[in-house]
């Protein structure tokens, strides 16, 4: 069984898994566009989760939140399921491919055997669709690679069910029903003002603005609180997270950018254009933070930039971000 | 890459600038082009990644990049450690202080919490099983799980 699907790449893969199956159920929506109404621009330090042994800092949200705002923000009904078993996940997914419905996984990257493999780290919050299947082969629609893939059952099940920080536990998710006229311009309106207040309203100051400024505070003491070694570590986890996971460049800067500008010429407010070329600055700030840091990172974490200018520079960009969504949120008031 | 760009990043001196030195050069630099650092990552540049960037008339579109120069750092770093990290072990290893077993864990990036989690062992069993007296005594099934777990054959776990 084989689905007509089309494959398009993506920066990020949740978006991309979204908007190929919003497409497949006939919602042409661009990658920026998804992602903006699923409110995905974000920032968050959390010291008490780890991934390699190093606290998370993540611009986006758990995975599966983008997906679950984007269609219910359009009026999309879908349906997610979770395993404990993987005998019956696998039985599951077979059934829903038999019937022509493409399905959405939530895997680790650890174990993909197509990914680059410097790219592997434990990492489990990527998204992929499956679009066939023929004898013990799954077609594999990874919004990150160019061409469709194709995994055997076992590699499948093994990536289902990776372990370790946010295990995906078999997630699946497809969409059961879409309505018959889509209202674009209120989701987008809708998720902007999610946005906003999750980068602005958050009562815990690991999130949003407030983890920025946080965050800014730690890392200036860094390197004389873990050693200079150490310290570019947590620097060099920085920048893999800022460029590396599907981000589309500067912590999902641009692509909210990209997304500001196509909501300026759908809702035709001008002043969405202004804000997207602000946000274009945002995203080179975070750009020229991610070069300068990434100098500490050789002779063994020697600090070329010293880390009070770092965290100068951190303090600046949530200044310039704090403004721009308080002025997003006084034009949606 | 900007040229302009480039010669700012080569300009700086071994002397930490004062933080106004250091916010001035900032405002001077401009990455406008996506930059395309190969750095044999990403399958010999098979692999791209899509990056959203504004063209000349200011609207947004999708490039595909290659690379870029401080996060093939960033990514050159943590393998870099994880090489350190797997040499030292190695060393135990053959010296007889550890098992093959910590070798591979180390190898496959994996801390003794996530090789609990994958193979229903306890932790404190792992440590015993990290002890080459206990790890030669372990039965092929015994192994087999570990095996599994590291998606290594049961020959190559037993050396290293």
């Amino acid at each position: 069984m084989n689905i007509d699907f089309t494959h398009k790449m993506a920066a990020h893969c949740e978006n991309g898994t979204t908007a190929n199956l919003l497409n497949f159920h006939g919602i042409k929506l661009s990658e920026p566009l998804v992602f903006g109404i699923g409110a995905g621009c974000f920032f968050s330090y959390t010291p008490f989760i780890r991934v390699n042994n190093l606290p998370v800092i993540s611009f986006r949200h758990w995975p599966g939140v983008i997906f679950r705002r984007t269609t219910s923000g359009l009026g999309v009904q879908v349906e997610t399921m979770k395993f404990s078993s993987p005998a019956k996940s696998m039985d599951e997914l077979d059934k829903l491919i038999e019937k022509g419905i493409p399905v959405g996984l939530l895997v680790g990257v650890f174990n993909l055997p197509y990914f680059p493999p410097e790219y592997r780290f434990h990492f489990n919050a990527h998204n992929l669709v499956v679009i066939g299947k023929q004898n013990d082969l799954y077609y594999i629609s990874d919004p990150v690679m160019e061409n469709i893939e194709t995994l055997n059952g076992k590699e499948l099940q093994r990536v289902r069910f990776a372990k370790g920080t946010y295990p995906p536990k078999g997630r699946m998710y497809w969409i059961r029903e879409t309505p018959q006229t889509v209202d674009i311009e209120k989701a987008i309106s809708v998720g902007i003002k999610k946005n906003c207040s999750y980068m602005l309203r958050i009562p815990v100051p690991l999130f949003g603005v407030k983890g920025i400024r946080y965050i800014a505070g730690r890392l200036k003491n860094w390197d004389s609180r873990f050693g200079d070694y150490n310290a570019a570590l947590r620097l060099g986890q920085f920048i893999r997270m800022l460029e590396e996971i599907g981000t589309g460049g500067a912590g999902f800067r641009f692509i909210y950018a990209a997304f500001l500008q196509e909501a300026a010429t759908i809702l035709n407010k001008p002043e969405l254009k202004v804000l997207s070329s602000e946000m274009t600055g945002i995203g080179d700030r975070w750009r020229n933070f991610a070069a300068m840091a990434a100098k500490n990172l050789r002779n063994r974490g020697v600090p070329a930039t010293p880390y009070p200018h770092l965290s100068h520079l951190l303090l600046q960009i949530a200044d310039q971000e704090e403004k721009l969504f308080r002025n997003l949120d006084g034009i949606f008031k | 890459m900007n040229i302009l760009y480039l010669l700012l990043i080569k300009e700086i001196p071994k002397v930490f600038l004062d933080l106004s030195q250091f916010l001035k050069l900032i405002s001077v630099m401009n990455i406008k082009e996506v930059p395309q650092d190969n750095a044999g990552f990403l399958k010999e540049g098979k692999v791209r990644d899509v990056c959203y960037a504004v063209d000349d008339e200011g609207n947004y579109t999708r490039v595909l990049s290659v690379g870029w120069d401080p996060k093939n750092e960033a990514i050159r770093q943590a393998w870099e450690q994880v090489g350190q990290k797997a040499e030292k072990i190695r060393q135990k290893v053959l010296s007889g202080k550890l098992s093959p077993l910590a070798f591979h864990m180390v190898k496959g990036l994996m801390s003794k919490s996530l090789l609990a989690q994958y193979t229903g062992y306890s932790r404190w069993k792992i440590r015993k099983h990290m002890k080459p007296s206990v790890f030669n005594t372990l039965s092929d099934e015994q192994l087999g799980k570990y095996a599994e777990a590291l998606n290594i054959p049961v020959e190559i776990l037993k050396k290293i």
